[in-house]
């Protein structure tokens, strides 16, 4: 009997034991690959701050004091970064908002109503998910040339009305939280069709959609390939394209300290909206997935 | 006859709502896909200032692709930066997602260590390759840091060999994406029912046991949609190898992907090549597509909560 007890005793001792080390390596491994995201925005930042000169002599741990010297200089130098910015804003704003009010509004067509071809076009947008952008380039491009509206916002900003993944996760997301009684109430209550949409569900919608507002957004920020190839005037390119003329630049002519200045100008807007709003953007992405 | 006249009037509105995205994907989204297309077979391209067709060529297109285009090469280059991220990322992220899960581990600051490394996935591709080609310059900091250290002699020139610039984007990509990796394979190991690990632990499983032999089956779904998705994301890969290189896919084009060769057929008008790689591509990431809407259906029967 007391055999038994000691030996109980013993596993679980190593149980404990086992479960304390794990802990420690669990806690070890991941304080490495944290330093390893963060380190690189630890020395752009320090770098940042750092004058052409110092930059030369190599790297220090510390920041120094040209911070506000290399923003100024990159502000008003060659490149149009405060432009670049207010045109990143414009289309990232404008794309995040149709984006998630008609997302909203086909998820809300697809989950109300009980029509003919209901199934038919849900399995249609579901099979376009996929479609890289990349693929249908060429025939955009065509197009908007067609259209006049090469070097405009309009191409970068309507098309993401047709967001078939924001519209899934719309879709479940209404699954969950709009029941169609509250519909058939506001009905009886002589509401118009529309009127319902704007007033009920979309309040109701709110949580979903301020997360795909912010990943809209942000996949708008930092779009690249279709901006590239549809904006051509210096005046009205996006923050990407400035950054990939940099790089074609000699940039070993540059001040350093200014470049560092106008990459950290272009990352750290959207750092602050993510750590400012970590709770809902993680624990959204975590109930989306569940769901999907 | 009153209420049935109603419910069929409620229901146009089905339609109305849809109008919007049905008119932006048609124009959009299908005609610039069937334009791709029909570019496809046609040889058009400019030559200096003189505009050559377009003219009907059938396949021709795709066979000199293959035959000169060197997309093969790039194909080969894409598909190496992917694996090269890949591995690294899915288990570094199987592991994270198995301790975030872990009831006996218990972890604090989960919060914190989510958010961190799900951060660089919001990062503009960009600016982040921008960011590591000045810290991987000759004269930046990670050489100096190497040198200070003692590793390194004399600079090392990582822009300049094959490996060390692969590797490069696939360090960056593992980066971007193994956050987004972590919390998708948490949110499956979260649904997988308790009573399985209760009933592990009773019969006396070692956790090592219970990963290999409960969790990793169950996940199998979830992992294969993770695969094919990242995969389809790794054919698309641009923004880092372009921003990288300078759109040169340099030392001798071991980084041009397959998006980059898109990229610079677009530039020069080449239509009919682009229009052929366009459709490749959009056939490949078809089949993937299908193979993923294959497994997400099993999803729903085991990942579930």
């Amino acid at each position: 009997m007391a055999d038994n007890k000691i030996k109980i005793d013993m596993v679980e001792g190593k149980v404990k034991g086992s479960v304390k080390s794990r802990r420690a390596v669990a806690y070890v491994v991941l304080s490495i690959t944290c330093f390893f995201c963060l380190i690189w925005f630890y020395i752009l930042i320090i770098n940042a701050t750092r004058s052409k000169g110092e930059l030369t002599k190599g790297f220090t741990p510390f920041p120094s004091t040209h911070l506000i010297e290399n923003l100024h200089n990159a502000l008003t130098g060659t490149q149009p970064i405060l432009n670049g910015m207010l045109n990143s804003v414009i289309v990232s704003v404008c794309t995040a908002a149709l984006c998630v009010y008609f997302s909203c509004m086909t998820a809300y067509a697809i989950h109300a109503y009980d029509f003919k071809l209901k199934k038919a076009i849900f399995t249609v947008i579901l099979a376009i998910m996929m479609i890289p952008t990349q693929v249908t380039a060429l025939g955009f491009l065509q197009l908007i040339d067609k259209m006049n509206l090469m070097d405009n916002f309009i191409p970068l900003i309507v098309p993401s009305i047709a967001a078939p993944i924001v519209f899934f996760y719309m879709k479940q997301y209404m699954e969950s939280t709009l029941p169609l009684e509250l519909l058939e109430a506001a009905r009886i209550d002589g509401a118009g069709e529309i009127r319902i949409f704007n007033t009920i569900v979309l309040p109701l919608m709110v949580p979903a959609m301020a997360v795909q507002a912010i990943f809209s957004f942000v996949s708008s920020w930092n779009n690249y390939f279709t901006p590239a190839l549809v904006l051509s005037t210096d005046k009205k390119k996006t923050l990407p394209i400035l950054i990939a003329q940099l790089r074609g630049a000699d940039f070993l002519k540059f001040d350093m300290g200014v470049v560092y200045a106008t990459i950290a100008f272009s990352i750290f807007p959207v750092v602050v909206v993510y750590l400012v709003l970590s709770k809902f953007i993680v624990g959204g992405l975590a109930a989306g997935s569940v769901k999907g | 006859m009153n209420k049935k006249k109603s419910v069929v009037s409620y229901n146009k509105w089905g339609y109305i709502f849809l109008i919007p995205f049905a008119v932006v994907f048609v124009v959009f989204q299908l005609i610039p896909l069937i334009n791709t297309i029909k570019n496809s077979f046609f040889e058009h391209y400019r030559d200096g200032l003189t505009i050559i067709g377009p003219n009907w060529v059938g396949f021709k297109n795709y066979i000199k692709l293959f035959s000169e285009g060197n997309i093969l090469k790039y194909f080969k280059n894409t598909m190496i930066m992917w694996i090269m991220g890949f591995i690294p990322q899915i288990i570094i992220s199987l592991l994270f997602a198995a301790w975030f899960s872990d009831p006996s581990l218990r972890l604090k600051c989960q919060r914190f260590f989510k958010t961190v490394i799900y951060l660089p996935n919001l990062i503009m591709a960009s600016a982040f390759s921008m960011l590591f080609f000045t810290l991987f310059s000759t004269v930046g900091p990670v050489n100096d840091i190497l040198m200070k250290v003692g590793i390194l002699k004399e600079a090392y020139d990582f822009m300049a060999h094959t490996g060390s610039v692969r590797a490069l984007v696939a360090l960056m990509n593992c980066l971007m994406w193994f956050g987004n990796t972590t919390i998708l394979l948490l949110a499956g190991m979260m649904g997988i029912d308790t009573a399985l690990f209760e009933a592990a632990e009773v019969d006396g499983a070692t956790a090592n046991q219970v990963f290999w032999k409960i969790t990793l089956p169950i996940l199998k779904p979830i992992l294969i949609y993770v695969m094919v998705t990242s995969l389809i994301g790794g054919l698309q890969m641009f923004d880092v190898p372009q921003i990288l290189t300078d759109g040169k896919g340099s030392p001798n084009n071991s980084a041009t992907t397959l998006i980059m060769c898109l990229n610079n057929h677009l530039y020069s008008k080449n239509y009919g090549m682009g229009g052929a790689l366009s459709v490749i591509l959009f056939f490949i990431t078809g089949v993937l597509s299908i193979i993923v809407f294959k497994f997400s259906g099993n999803e729903d029967k085991y990942g579930k909560a």
